[in-house]
Formats: C-alpha cells, structure tokens, sequence
C-alpha cells in the first residue's frame, strides 16, 4: 500500500488540523505518560511506604551517593538538545536541508553525550560501589526508571540517525512528508526530555 | 420462519435436553470425602452454615440483593421473550420506523439506581463498617495471631500473662520454632503455639493476621469472615462465635502449589474447654522449649 | 510514494507479511480462534480433575509426561499453570485479539470508507508482535518447572518466586501489551481521520463507536501493566523488591537476598489499573457486535442510539477508576472501599442503559432469526445474568463472602464466555459473507447454537451456587473442604457441560472450514444491510471500495416509511432511496 492512497497522510486533516502520524505520534505520548505515570506513581508509593528508620528506609542525599552536579549537566545537555532538535526541523521546513542535517547530528551527538555520562560516570561508578538495583528500592526504581528513560533515548538516537542516513532519500522524493516525519520526532524528542525533567528532581533533588 | 426451520429447531432442542439428563445425572455421582474430622454443620446447595454474630447481616444482604436482582430479570426477561413472539418477522408484519417513546425504560433506570444506593449506603456500608473498622473492646476479646505459610495455618495465643511474646523473622524454625518466637522475652514464656483454632464461644475473637511469604486470604466460610494475609502487613480481623463445633479454616487466595491443601480445623467450645485446651498444649509447646534448650 | 499499487505482490507479500488490513484481520482472526480453541483445551483438561480430583485422566492423561501428569493423574503445579495459561490465553490471546485485531481491523475501516488503517505497517507490526508474544506464551510450557503458575493475575510475592515459566509469562506479555498499544493508535487515528464524506461522528455504527472507546482504554490502561510488568521482571531477574517486604521466610528460610521494602499492593494497584478498563475491552465490541446485527435482523434503527454512545464513553471514563473493587479483602477501610462501591454502582448504570436500549429496540420491529442475529439475541440475557451477578461482588459487605469464590468465576464468565464470545460467533456468522463471498451454513448454524446455548449454561450456572455454598476458586481438588464436598456433584455437572460443549463446536469447524469453498454464494449485501462495509464487493479487494463513497444518513435507516425498500443504506442519495419501485 503506496502512502499517497490515504488521505492526511501528508496535508492535514480540516478538523483535526493533524495529519496521521503527527496524531498517531500524540497518542503513542499519552500512552507513555500513562507508562511513566504508573512509574512515578510506584515511586510515590514506595517513598510514603517506606520506614522512617531501618534498612528498608529512604535514603537520605548522601546515602544515594547521586551528584547532583552530574545529572544537572545531563538535564543541560537534553535541554539544548531538544533545542537543536527544533532548529532542525525549522531548516527543513525553510528547505534547508544542510544545515538540518547538521542540526540533526548535533542533536544525536548530545544525546549520544547524555547516555554516555550516565553509563560512565553514574551506572559505572555505582556497580564499582556495589550498589546494583538489589540493594534497596531506592536504587530499584533509580536503576529501573533512569534505565527505561536511556532506552527511550537510545531509541530516539536511532531514529534520528535514521533520518541523517538512510531515511534522507525521502527528502528528495517529498520534502513535505521528511519534515513531518522530522516533527513527529521532535514530539517524541521533547517528551523524553520533559520524563527526564521530572526524574532529575525526585531523584537527585528530593 | 418455515415450517421445517421450526422442526429444525425442536429437533435441535429435544437432541440438547437429551444430552443434558445424562450429564445431569452424572452429576449426582459422588466423589470421596478426603476431610478427617467430623465437620459440623449442614452444608449443601445453599449458603452454608453461619454460626457468627454478625454474619446474619452479611446473609441478610446476599439475600435481598438476589431477591432484586431475580425480580429485575424476570420483569426484563418477560419483555424480551414477550418481544421474541410479538414482532418475529412473518408474512405481512412490519418494523415500525419511529422509535417508542418508552418512559418506562427511564424511570426503570432511575429505580434500579435508587435501589443500588440504598444497597450500597443503606445496608453495606454499616455492615463493612461494623465488620472491619470497630474491632471490639481489646479487653473482653480473645486474642489470637494467625501466622499463614505455605501451606499452613499458625495460630499464636498470648497464653495466660495476655502478651504475646516478641517474633523475629530471623528466628523462624519450620520445626523448632514455626513463629520465631524470642526465647529471651519473659513474655514468650508461656506463649501458646497451635495448628487448630480454638475459641470460645460467645466472646468477641481478634485475629491479627500476618505471612511469612506470600499473599493468603483467612476464610471462615462458617463465620462470614474473610480477609487477605498479606506480608509485611498486620490485618485485624473480628468476629463472635455463637455455636460450639468443628469448622473449618480455608485458604481462599492461591497461595502455591499446594494452596488447595491449606487447610486447618477452627474447634469453638466452651469457655471451661478452652481453658483445659490451652493448658495441654501450652504444656506441650514448654516441652518443645526445654528440648531445645 | 510509489505509485504502483497495481502490481501483484508476492505471496510471501500478500498473505503473510500483508499490510492489508483484511488480510491482517484475517491473520488475527485464525490466529485467535486457534487460541481460544487452545485456551477451552485448557479448561477441559482441568475439568477432568475438578470433577474426579486424583483420579486417572482416561486415554489422554499419559501424553503429559511425568512432569505435568505422573500416571496420567494432573500435578497440583500443572493445575495451577493450565489455570493461569487458560485465563491469559483466552483473554489477552483470544478474545481481545477477535474482538479488536480480527473484527476491528476487518470490519472497521470498511465502515467508515476507509481504504486501509492509517498506518498499514504498523498494522502488520502489531500482528506480528502480536504472534510472537503467542509464541512465547505456548513455548512457556516447556520450561523446566513449565508454564507461569500464579494465576492469570500474578500477584506477587508468589509470581517472584515461581517457575521461570512466570519470566516468560512476564515476556510474553509485554509482547501482547506493545502490539495492543500499536494497535489502538492505529485505530482512533483511523476512526478520527479517515472518515468519508458525511460519515460525521453520530452517523458511525455503534460497532466503530465501541472500537473507537476501546482503542482509548487499550491506549491508556495497558501502560501502567507494561511498567508493572518490567518491575516483576527486575524483582524476578535483577532482585529487586518491588513487591517484597523485609522478612520473608519462604519454606523456612530467611530470604536475606533481598532488600525488601516493597509492597504486594503496589502490583494489585497496577494490575487491577489495567485490568478493569480491560473488562470494557472485553465487552464493548461485543456490544458493537451485537448492536450491529440487532439492528440489521429487527429491520429498523437502534433505539435510543445517541443514549448508547454517550454511555459508552461515560463507561470507558469510570473504568478508571474503580479499579480496587477487585481489592476490598486487602485490609481496605471503610471510606476508600465506599468510594471504590460507589463508582461500582454508577458504573453499572451506563450497562443497563446500553442493555435496555438494545432490548427496547427489539420492540415492533420485524425480528429475522437468522443464525448471527440467535447468538446476538442470546447474548442479552446471558451478558445481563453476568452483569447483574455482578452486584453482590460489588457490594463490599456481600462480597466478604463472595469474594475469591466460585461465584466470581460464573459472575465474570457470564459476561465473557456466553456474551461476549457468543458475540464473537454473531460476527463471525455476520461478517463471514463479506470475508470470503460464501454464508456459512445455516443448518450447521443453528445446531451450532442451540448446543452452544445449553451446555455453556450449564458450566457456568452451577457456580453461582457453589460460590454461595463458599467453595474458593482455583482450589486443585474441593473436596477436601466439608462445603466444597457437598457440591461436588455441581462441578461434576459443570465438567460434563464443559465437555459437551467441546463437542458443540464441531458442527462450527466443519462449516467455518467447508463453507470457505462450498459455501452458497453471496451478493455484496446477503443481509440486506445499510452501513458502508456492505458496499464493498465480497470479499473487498485491495483498496476496498471501486469508488469512494459518500454518506447521506446514519447508519440504521431501516423500515423507513416511503422508502422502496426497507433498508436505505448510507451511501444511496434519498432520491435514488425513494424513486426505485
């Protein structure tokens, strides 16, 4: 099935004002909020369940031996990635496909960034101190949600690398159809951003 | 419809009705009775015996809402059979186009509704108050802990000083020691370790249930009582029993393997019995203490 | 962007890795009913041991091996993994996967005039994530230990300490949970964008209303599963406690492996999150389904159509939130267990407006007993059986005593099995003309049916009073329980019907596979039809539709008076309706 045979494939929809994957892609993000919902649900759950004293209790600042200054850069780094994020897709909306592409990259390369310090300096440095997701729930839900959100950026990584590459040759068949598909990973790009807002303070700050 | 579609039909029909006697009879066939005591009680077809204070209330409820609920499918039923016969498709009959405009089918909505909150606030809600949030005076009450494992029933009784002893996890023996009961606490001393319940009757109960690994749900069917057992909570549970006899204590959360086997006999006598109850097993469990020491 | 949707794809193209939502429907479909026939194979072999606990499987009790059935007598632990494995297969491999991937994906677009899903490769994606999830439940079995044992619920600790068959349980669904939410995004972005021309939102069949609903409950309640799902798998594979509180003593030992801190509730919060809207999952296209074929066999409109709709959402809105009712025994105080009774009570309201509408709509019209419209008919006493058993588990007082019993099982098998699988069998009978240009035989049909009606009354029925005399579910042998010993002959009853009922289905069979190529040949409408999917030749080409259509009116202009016919379908102009005589 050729995409052009269905409707608000590419223009959008007169009422909706979307067209298809651009809905399609604000869906997938309600049911991920519902997803990182139930996850910091869970956290709340734990942290107002958890003992004042005892080995089962919270963790206070010290003990999660979590430097704010590390995720502080990497909530910066995601930031002005999703900025760069924009920009590309507004090069490509003005028809400049160079320097979205550049635009593209730079993103992919902080992201690359982000996942590298998180791997390096905070998993690697903790499995040192043998502190693995066992140890308490404190670091269960750290390891599980910080996990789950580098997938979700790895997972972005690679479609925007997709999109430098191989999925450049749709820019050459329908400019129009590229650039939704860039915004539709905008959208996604931002939310993956805006999880790790949220995780930064409940896990660094509280 | 034609004719021989109808014949079709109660063909159909009388072809089922003659499967189903068998069946039916098959049915009567009984499968051997594993139990061991005598269980007391008539038990069969309907509710099953009920032998609490409070219980009556919870009876009283299931029957009234079955009552409503018989009442309401009738009345709908004899509608859609009703329906059924009237405007079956046949040569010269006609759909109407025009929706009725069928009041009725409104203020049997409201009604159904009204009744609900009267179930629901009228009678439910007390009874779940009464049953769940005011535990009877801890004074006049027999207390006892229920310790749930796979696949057994503990039961911890204060024994005479009325404190139960300290328990730790790291205690626990399967045969020593099934609570984990702190030999240097006084208080453990004379504690009490049972795999029967015994009560007296006519004296308000507390359960404090707990377990040591999985979820399980403490059902005396007999006393309209049920209530999960959760690990790493501690859920009290209420009730009065009123008649003397053997019952039974079951599981009713699969629990495992053998959740099906988590069985334990619930004995309610008089007061003077339990007594001399209490006494012959605490000596037993004093003798278990001295053999470990 | 290629043009070239004329040339003939390959086989491998076409039937298999299709992106036509027909064929992939079909695929679920197949796909599905092998599950559901698997999912009662389950439940057969259990009834063997219910009804003559320990006793010999006769003939096949020593195909099992002496891991599931020494001697051919069924293992406690085998018992417990049929029991889990049935419930998992039948709803999230069978009857969600009829209901939404078969009929939604095939009947659907069709009926809004679509020429395929919004996105077509996400559509196969979603089958085929699907299938491997299917995989991987089936291949479960053979694991040491053998499949997840812990209930179709898993409720932990007992799930994070289980067989590693519960890892692949754990596995497997994660599988089903993704291609559910690739699926419902598929669906609201198709429903809501590729409507034709005048097919406004209130003049779409309830059939795409319900779809549409249920898209939003899959879309929203899956996601808290999937999280609670990976954390079981953390607990299970990376040891974490989640859901396990300090000081477990399992068989006697001190489990200091574990950090605990967890809660058991906090699973039961996140399953029961999903859980519930997924009851709605399961009986709202049932209703489209029967809503459908009512409409179409009584010759006339819906009654109260508009009524039906504004229930359904107002359902899937209070399917969020009542959730704990499944959790009044965990130690609940009396306002949230008030709280959670009341959104119980209200939302039994929008189900018997639902109930009564397509009741009242039976009245004067000119009721056709065709064999879809039998299934639909029997589908309304039995879902009200189901629904109103419903009301003493709500109850929280009456459920004290109801609660984890035989009558929860007769309670929701009432809305599942004789509701919504008989309408399932409505659609099949229904839609089976537009699928393959063939009917399916009526005679067969109607045996089909009334065996189908009775025996599967007779399984469920019998609960209700065995969960009245208190015998508790997933008990492997009742009889060792003084009340469960006296009603053992209800379940011997039950057995027998389930094993009737086995045989009930093989008149289906025979003329679901002979029908395909024998089957009498059918017209574009055999039903005499008004709604789109109708206007497509049978079966639907590539494409669906040889012009793209135009609506005119809502869908159930039946009998209307002036008409030359007393069917007006959607896309006909008024004139044409009326001028031709």
């Amino acid at each position: 099935m050729s995409a052009e045979v269905l409707p608000y494939t590419i223009k959008p929809h007169p009422v909706t004002g979307l067209y298809n994957g651009k809905f399609g892609v604000w869906l997938f993000l309600a049911s991920e909020v519902m997803l990182f919902g139930a996850l910091f649900s869970t956290y709340i759950f734990l942290r107002i369940g958890a003992p004042e004293t005892g080995p089962a209790a919270w963790p206070s600042g010290e003990e999660t031996h979590l430097s704010w200054k590390i995720g502080g850069l990497n909530t910066l780094i995601l930031i002005l990635s999703s900025v760069t994020m924009v920009l590309a897709w507004v090069q490509f909306k003005m028809d400049n496909f160079g320097k979205g592409r550049l635009y593209l990259a730079i993103t992919a390369i902080l992201a690359i960034a982000f996942v590298a310090i998180k791997f390096k300096f905070e998993y690697a440095h903790k499995f040192h101190m043998d502190i693995v997701p066992s140890t308490s729930v404190f670091f269960a839900i750290y390891y599980t949600m910080t996990g789950l959100h580098a997938l979700h950026i790895i997972g972005g990584v690679v479609v925007i690398c997709y999109f430098i590459g191989p999925g450049a040759k749709l820019w050459d068949q329908n400019r129009e159809y590229y650039t939704n598909r860039i915004e539709c990973t905008g959208l996604y790009w931002h939310f993956v951003d805006l999880v790790w807002i949220f995780l930064f303070p409940i896990l660094y700050l509280l | 419809m034609n004719r021989s579609r109808i014949i079709g039909i109660a063909a159909a029909l009388l072809v089922g009705v003659c499967l189903i006697a068998p069946s039916i009879v098959l049915g009567q066939t009984e499968a051997p009775a594993v139990s061991g005591n005598a269980i007391d009680g008539d038990y069969g077809y309907g509710l099953p015996p009920m032998v609490s204070k409070d219980g009556q209330r919870v009876d009283d409820l299931i029957i009234i809402v079955h009552w409503f609920m018989s009442a309401l499918f009738m009345g709908w039923a004899i509608f859609f059979v009703y329906c059924l016969m009237r405007f079956r498709a046949r040569a010269g009959h006609k759909a109407a186009y025009d929706p009725i405009k069928a009041k009725v089918s409104k203020y049997s909505e409201i009604g159904v509704a009204a009744f609900e909150a009267f179930l629901l606030i009228g009678l439910s809600m007390p009874i779940w108050a009464a049953t769940k949030s005011e535990p009877p005076p801890e004074t006049e009450a027999t207390h006892v802990r229920v310790v749930a494992e796979q696949f057994q029933w503990n039961f911890h009784y204060p024994g005479a000083d009325g404190k139960f002893g300290k328990t730790a996890a790291d205690l626990v023996d399967t045969v020593d020691n099934p609570l984990g009961l702190d030999p240097n606490d006084p208080a453990a001393e004379d504690d009490v370790y049972a795999t029967e319940l015994h009560l007296p009757v006519n004296k308000p109960v507390i359960c404090d249930l707990t377990s040591k690994d999985v979820i399980h749900s403490f059902s005396l069917t007999v006393m309209r009582v049920k209530q999960d057992v959760i690990p790493g909570m501690r859920i009290p549970v209420w009730f009065t029993p009123v008649k003397e006899g053997r019952y039974e204590v079951a599981c009713a959360q699969l629990c495992g393997n053998n959740h099906y086997s988590m069985r334990a006999e619930m004995v309610i006598e008089d007061d003077a019995s339990f007594a001399t109850w209490l006494e012959e097993v605490g000596i037993v469990e004093e003798f278990d203490e001295d053999e470990l020491d | 962007m290629s043009g070239d949707h004329h040339h003939e794809p390959s086989f491998i193209r076409k039937y298999v890795f299709s992106v036509d939502h027909k064929v992939i429907g079909v695929q679920y479909g197949i796909t599905a009913l092998s599950f559901l026939f698997l999912g009662f194979c389950l439940m057969m072999l259990m009834r063997w041991q219910l009804a003559y606990p320990g006793e010999k499987m006769p003939y096949i009790g020593n195909i099992f091996g002496e891991a599931a059935m020494p001697g051919g007598v069924m293992l406690p632990e085998f018992y417990n993994s049929l029991g889990a494995m049935h419930g998992t297969i039948m709803i999230f491999l069978g009857v969600v996967p009829l209901l939404v991937g078969a009929f939604g994906n095939y009947v659907m677009p069709l009926q809004i005039g679509a020429p395929d899903m919004a996105f077509p490769k996400l559509n196969m994606m979603s089958y085929w994530v699907y299938f491997v999830g299917g995989v991987v439940m089936i291949t479960s079995f053979f694991v040491p230990g053998g499949a997840a044992n812990s209930g179709w619920t898993s409720y932990p600790p007992l799930s994070d300490i289980a067989t590693a068959g519960q890892t692949w349980w754990l596995f497997g669904m994660v599988c089903l949970i993704t291609s559910s939410l690739l699926g419902s995004v598929n669906f609201i972005v198709t429903i809501i964008q590729l409507r034709v021309e005048g097919l406004t939102m209130f003049r779409l069949p309830f059939f795409v209303w319900a779809q549409l609903i249920t898209s939003f409950l899959l879309l929203l309640a899956f996601p808290p599963l999937e999280a609670a799902g990976v954390l079981q798998l953390m607990d299970r594979l990376a040891g974490t406690s989640f859901f396990l509180p300090e000081g477990l003593v399992v068989s006697g030992v001190l489990q200091t492996q574990i950090s605990g801190g967890g809660s058991p509730l906090l699973w039961q919060h996140l399953f029961w999150f999903l859980a519930h809207p997924e009851v709605y999952v399961l009986i709202l296209p049932a209703l489209g389904i029967v809503a459908e074929v009512i409409a179409n066999n009584t010759r006339k409109p819906l009654w109260g159509y508009r009524a039906m709709i504004y229930s359904t959402i107002f359902l899937g809105f209070m399917s969020f939130i009542v959730w704990a009712h499944h959790m009044f025994m965990t130690g609940m105080g009396t306002k949230i267990s008030a709280f959670f009774a009341t959104t119980t009570m209200i939302i039994s309201i929008p189900s018997v407006v639902i109930l009564t509408a397509l009741v009242i709509s039976l009245y004067q019209g000119a009721i056709r007993f065709t064999v879809p419209m039998l299934f639909a008919l029997a589908f309304l006493p039995m879902f009200a059986i189901g629904g109103l058993t419903g009301l003493p588990l709500g109850l929280p007082a009456a459920d004290i005593h109801l609660h984890d019993t035989y009558y929860v099982i007769g309670h929701f098998h009432y809305v599942v099995a004789p509701g919504t699988i008989f309408a399932i069998f409505a659609g099949i009978y229904f839609w089976y003309p537009k699928v393959t240009g063939r009917m399916l035989n009526s005679t067969l049909g109607y045996i089909h049916f009334f065996f189908s009606f009775i025996f599967i009354n007779i399984v469920f029925m019998p609960m209700f009073w065995q969960g009245m005399a208190g015998v508790s579910r997933r008990l492997y042998n009742q009889t060792v329980y003084a009340h469960g010993d006296a009603v053992q002959s209800l379940t011997v009853m039950s057995s027998w019907g389930a094993w009737m009922l086995g045989l009930a289905q093989i008149p289906f069979i025979i003329n679901f596979f002979i029908s395909r190529f024998a089957g009498k040949k059918v017209s574009n409408n055999p039903w005499h039809a008004t709604t789109l999917e109708w206007l497509a030749p049978s079966p639907p080409p590539h494409g669906n539709f040889e012009t793209v259509p135009v609506v005119y009116r809502g869908p159930y202009e039946y009998s209307v008076p002036g008409a030359s016919e007393d069917f007006n379908p959607q896309h006909v102009t008024t004139e044409a309706c009326s001028s031709v005589s």
